[in-house]
């Protein structure tokens, strides 16, 4: 219990609260508990479990086993409405207004009856809009458009939103991710001045700082799991950490065989204005896996794409097999030897309404097809090829993408950046959403290419994947590079590197 | 289902009034009547052969009819200067291409949606012409009407070229990797600039062809009559549309090709005709070719939703 707190009926409770998606078992037991006057923070890595976790909180998701007791009310069919109803707010990262109206009319389409034919006031709208603002501490004019708001202003608004509405319980996602230190502690001070008249606030961070600085307790998520609750003055960051990544690696990754070549990339001090990546600096060799860790928006994919021409680099230098080259866009990448594969396989990869065999051609038209003709017997051999070679479980290479499991068409997508003969792969979270069984699939896969002579960054999140696959790991956090890692380091270390902990190595 | 399902449904519909106007009214299949409808239909044909592309590109030009006009005037002018055709014809190309080149770099290089850029485009060009025409026709010299041939050989050559354009075209989309490309981009812009094409000069090429070849059209159409009217384009953008979205191009881009838009041309094309033939009130034209866009965009719309489940 936090300190000072009587002991009373907690405004939420759940129980062994379970979700599955499909085959993914997304929380598996959790037990959760928030009291009235509280910020309780919930703590967790990538894929934890905790966005699960609030969306059955909102109604938003249901549970598939397990309790909702909401103000002693046992809940079994939650909805967002009823949510709503029962006093649950969420301030998402991003804000959910509509950026053409006004402050005002945002709060008043939140806040005022549903109703087609009713007559709007105006008077009591502004009226409140300006309440509710100056209650949270927001100097902002009631009629200013939304859109003329910076991040953290939009933030405010959402809050005062939820303050109106008579929220008694407050879920902010990650609400500093965005702020700069005097935002923060203004948003800091509205969600004590909530706390000292009985709301209880779900508080999610990444940012161990601020929970020691603003909650009473936190709960730890691992693997859908809820590890414990504690207060916060009885622990600290290091036995918080170790809380988020206490696992073992486990065996099931395919042994390094391959011993690293000559340098195939160096990046010194690489940086690009218009995606946040600054000074970065490592070196990649031949038959090397360069695992790139760190949290979701830390910059990695961002540096994937500076490396690939599609935000130019614009400070430093990229040589690859030691010569300067300045990607402007992904044909000069692909010509310098580049191949990068994107993180959503459905938006950027495999077109599903493509052929297999059209997929795989994609990139390498000009190669094949010398003089425009298309040739579709070389095109055929070539996807056939790559689909005995990958092991892709499909119809015929004349089969639309479309028809393909997520692991067979992570399967193509690889298979169409193969085709290009690169000497640098770069694979942005290779195995998300695809099954056990096609993951061990493919990190056998990368192995091969690897032991066959290609230098591998392989970006994940999914840390014992970071750990088990690399040879070395770089992680970064906010655009920069803070530690560069052996493989096989124990995930404590990255965890702390990914999280600005004190122990960094410093960029080697 | 085949993947030509849209494709194949539309000539057996064709195939079906074609039958139907057989039994009924063999005199639609008179020769020199015949070959004077389709000879009218032929510069049509070719700025179908452009709008397939576009709408395959998942963009969409209007103006093309004001463009036509434009550059049926112009071409008029230029012959009434006593340019030869064999310079009239390559110059109407190029203004058609250099507008439509207007247009792609508005889409492509501005990334402008194409709807709102060759709306303006089509109202600028229509009312500019109106105001330097005033409702003037061009009355062309002698020797441009069927090149100064006979009607025959004239209409025959109008055909045999339209018809000539659409197997390049045909072939084309299935051979060349430019082809593969305009897919790509209409399917997914991202995916393809991921794999190293580059959709906004995919994007403006097919813009400058598609002017290409309306302004080859409208020469076409220049030489099947003495004058040249300044309104002689309305009306076309919709008509060429009408056909591509009947023939099975899907309007989301990605999907379809020439053959079946020529298909569901022909189809729209035969109703007038027929009805015609058949001795109903021409008034009827117009909503029996509704009522076939509307299948067909039924029949888009149920087919991508089966797709999906």
């Amino acid at each position: 219990m936090p300190s000072g707190q009587p002991t009373q009926t907690p405004l939420l409770t759940l129980r062994s609260a379970a979700k599955n998606f499909g085959g993914v078992r997304a929380l598996r037991g959790v037990d959760f508990e928030l009291q009235a006057g509280e910020v309780h923070a919930l703590l967790g890595e990538n894929g934890a479990g905790k966005s699960t976790l609030i969306k059955l909180i909102t109604g938003a998701h249901q549970p598939d086993a397990g309790q909702i007791i909401l103000k002693g009310r046992t809940l079994d069919g939650l909805t967002p409405s009823l949510a709503q109803q029962l006093g649950v707010a969420c301030i998402y990262q991003q804000p959910a207004l509509f950026p053409d109206l006004t402050v005002a009319e945002n709060i008043g389409l939140r806040l005022e009856p549903v109703k087609a034919w009713r007559r709007i006031d105006w008077r009591s709208r502004y009226t409140r809009a300006a309440t509710l603002l100056q209650r949270v501490g927001a100097f902002l004019p009631a009629d200013a458009e939304v859109r003329s708001l910076s991040m953290p202003e939009q933030q405010l608004v959402e809050i005062a939103c939820a303050v109106g509405s008579g929220a008694s319980i407050i879920v902010m996602d990650e609400p500093t991710a965005s702020l700069t230190g005097r935002e923060q502690e203004r948003l800091f001070k509205v969600v004590r001045e909530m706390r000292a008249v009985g709301v209880g606030v779900i508080y999610i961070s990444h940012r161990l700082e601020e929970i020691f600085a603003l909650a009473d307790r936190v709960t730890v998520l691992r693997d859908g799991e809820s590890i414990g609750t504690h207060d916060v003055s009885d622990i600290d960051e290091a036995g918080l950490i170790k809380l988020m990544v206490g696992r073992e690696v486990s065996q099931l990754y395919p042994p390094a065989e391959s011993v690293p070549g000559e340098t195939v990339l160096s990046l010194r001090d690489v940086g690009c204005a218009e995606s946040g990546v600054k000074g970065v600096s490592f070196e990649v060799r031949a038959g090397e896996i360069f695992g790139l860790a760190g949290l979701v928006g830390a910059g990695r994919t961002e540096l994937a794409r500076v490396l690939f021409g599609l935000t130019p680099v614009d400070h430093g230098e990229i040589l690859l097999n030691g010569k300067r080259i300045t990607p402007q866009s992904p044909q000069e990448a692909v010509a310098a030897g580049i191949a990068y594969v994107p993180e959503d396989r459905r938006r950027h990869g495999v077109v599903l309404e493509m052929r297999i065999a059209h997929n795989i051609t994609m990139a390498v038209h000009r190669r094949l097809f010398p003089g425009s003709w298309l040739r579709f017997g070389a095109e055929s051999a070539l996807a056939l090829d790559y689909i005995r070679d990958l092991a892709v479980k499909c119809a015929g290479p004349l089969a639309r993408g479309g028809s393909l499991s997520g692991g067979n068409q992570q399967k193509v997508s690889l298979a169409r950046w193969l085709a290009t003969k690169p000497r640098l792969l770069i694979l942005d979270e290779p195995t998300q959403g695809v099954d056990v069984g096609a993951k061990s699939e493919i990190h056998k896969i990368i192995r091969q290419l690897a032991k066959e002579g290609l230098a591998v960054i392989m970006i994940s999140s999914d840390l014992p994947e970071v750990l088990g696959m690399s040879d070395r790991i770089g992680v970064m956090r906010g655009g920069s590079l803070t530690a560069i890692l052996p493989g096989h380091s124990d995930s404590h270390r990255v965890m702390s590197a990914a999280l600005g902990q004190s122990e960094n190595k410093g960029a080697a | 289902m085949s993947k030509y399902f849209r494709e194949i449904s539309v000539t057996i519909a064709l195939g079906l009034v074609l039958l139907g106007l057989a039994w009924f009214a063999p005199a639609f299949f008179q020769g020199q009547p015949l070959l004077s409808l389709v000879t009218r239909e032929a510069p049509t044909l070719v700025v179908m052969c452009g709008m397939a592309l576009v709408i395959i590109c998942r963009e969409i030009d209007i103006s093309v009819g004001s463009l036509f006009s434009v550059c049926s005037v112009c071409a008029g002018l230029l012959a009434e200067q006593g340019w030869p055709l064999a310079l009239v014809v390559p110059a109407a190309v190029l203004i058609g291409a250099s507008l439509g080149a207007f247009n792609g770099v508005l889409v492509a290089g501005l990334r402008l949606p194409s709807i709102v850029v060759t709306l303006a485009t089509m109202v600028t060009l229509r009312q500019g012409l109106n105001l330097a025409r005033q409702g003037l026709f061009v009355t062309l010299p002698e020797g441009v009407q069927w090149f100064g041939l006979s009607q025959a050989a004239g209409q025959w050559t109008l055909v045999g070229a339209a018809l000539v354009l659409l197997v390049i075209f045909g072939l084309a989309m299935r051979y060349l990797a430019a082809g593969r490309w305009v897919y790509a981009v209409g399917t997914d812009a991202e995916a393809a600039r991921l794999a190293g094409i580059r959709p906004q000069w995919v994007t403006f090429f097919v813009f400058v062809l598609m002017g290409a070849l309306t302004g080859l059209a409208s020469s076409m159409n220049l030489v099947q009559s003495p004058q040249v009217q300044p309104l002689t384009g309305a009306g076309l953008e919709l008509k060429v549309i009408a056909a591509v979205v009947v023939g099975g191009v899907a309007i989301s881009g990605g999907r379809g090709n020439v053959w079946g838009a020529f298909a569901g041309m022909l189809l729209l094309a035969c109703i007038a005709p027929a009805l015609t033939h058949l001795h109903i009130e021409a008034y009827w034209e117009k909503a029996i070719q509704g009522a076939i866009i509307l299948l067909a965009v039924v029949a888009d719309g149920l087919s991508s939703r089966r797709q999906k489940n």
